[in-house]
């Protein structure tokens, strides 16, 4: 079976250093998400109510 | 005016061609690479300025909001960088400086970062926006669309008057900042805009004399390369003599204390004796005084505005113009 077969059957598999950068990427959307959550929170709670209420 | 062939005419490496193969092979971009295409170095100035010109401005922010506005400032330069660094990649591939950038070095493929781009501008915009204030959203929004299409689509490859018209996005922040503040602008930020755009050139042209070579192998019409270094050597010496007076303006117009006035003098007449040394100066010796003046030219950017921001941010001007 060639190579290219070989690859078919076991679909992509990482390497190392691959797998390293995903987990790098991963950790670096999870805190950004998380960071952008507790902001939000925060400016809701500080412009209150008139967050909503603005001309368009 | 020498006319230089375009990249695509001397090389075949096109800008679709540079990282695509990548999109094939699971990514080997880390995080960092993403923050490169963010151009950090550019937007520390950028935070910096727009901080001042929102602690200056006059009217209360709220600490958090505050934050948001220069977050989103933030956000939408480096969008802007990424959105540069797609439509640049052909022209960073054959450039020293900037061959090591995630997209030429194949790190990142030239779709993601378009698509990275878009979608911080887009969520930059609208967060200063629904968060903060339209005009700052629209005045962001501009900043965004005159950086990644006037300047880098339009003026970089076009004209080597780029970076004299160019350089207005990065003028802008203060003003941002000023917007965020107020919902307004005023004549303070516009003087912090003046200053930024006529800085700009003295300070590019400086770190492009001694890039000659690069610019021309990727076909940059760069002053150097079109009008050669005396030439660009006698606009640098101009655009600082400019810089001097406008650098004092936020004193003449009793915006700001003797302290300011003193420093934005002897920063100014700094940069006019650094450009009339690059002047007199030939071979190495000219690279190396033209190296000086670029690190002074930041220098002298960062202390106006930190002044600014003492004088200003904590009530301490003494000795402003009254007219």
């Amino acid at each position: 079976m060639s190579a290219v077969a070989d690859k078919k059957d076991n679909g992509i598999v990482l390497t190392e250093a691959q797998k390293r950068a995903r987990r790098g990427r991963s950790i670096a959307i999870a805190v950004t998400l998380a960071t952008l959550v507790v902001l939000f929170y925060v400016i809701t709670l500080v412009k209150g109510p008139g967050l909503l209420n603005r001309p368009l | 005016m020498t006319r230089i062939p375009s990249l695509a005419a001397r090389h075949p490496l096109q800008p679709s061609a540079v990282a695509d193969d990548a999109r094939f092979e699971p990514s080997l971009a880390t995080a960092g690479d993403y923050i490169a295409l963010l151009k950090p170095r550019v937007m520390s100035l950028v935070i910096f300025t727009a901080l001042v010109g929102l602690v200056i401005a006059p009217g209360h922010i709220h600490p958090v909001l505050g934050f948001t506005a220069l977050l989103c400032i933030a956000v939408g330069a480096g969008a802007a960088g990424a959105l540069n660094m797609w439509y640049e990649s052909d022209i960073d591939a054959v450039m020293e400086r900037t061959a090591k950038r995630p997209l030429p070095s194949g790190r990142i493929g030239r779709d993601e970062a378009l698509a990275f781009g878009i979608i911080l501008s887009v969520f930059s915009i609208v967060t200063m926006g629904l968060m903060v204030n339209a005009l700052a959203a629209g005045l962001l929004a501009f900043t965004i669309f005159f950086y990644a299409v006037v300047y880098t689509i339009w003026l970089k490859r076009f004209t080597p008057q780029n970076i004299v018209i160019g350089g207005a996005a990065g003028a802008f922040p203060p003003m941002i900042g000023w917007a965020a503040a107020t919902g307004a602008i005023g004549l303070e930020p516009i003087l912090m805009f003046l200053i930024i755009f006529f800085w700009t050139p003295p300070h590019f042209w400086a770190l492009s004399l001694s890039r000659a070579d690069d610019y021309a192998r990727a076909g940059v019409p760069m002053l150097p390369v079109v009008a050669g270094a005396q030439e660009t050597k006698r606009q640098i010496a101009i655009y600082s003599a400019v810089l001097l007076p406008v650098g004092m303006s936020p004193w003449l117009f009793g915006f700001a204390g003797a302290a300011y006035a003193a420093l934005s003098l002897l920063g100014g007449a700094l940069m006019v004796a650094f450009s009339m040394r690059l002047l007199r100066a030939v071979g190495q010796r000219a690279d190396r005084v033209a190296k000086q003046l670029f690190g002074f030219s930041i220098l002298y950017l960062f202390v106006l505005f930190a002044a600014l921001l003492v004088e200003r941010g904590f009530g301490l001007a003494i000795g402003r113009l009254s007219w």
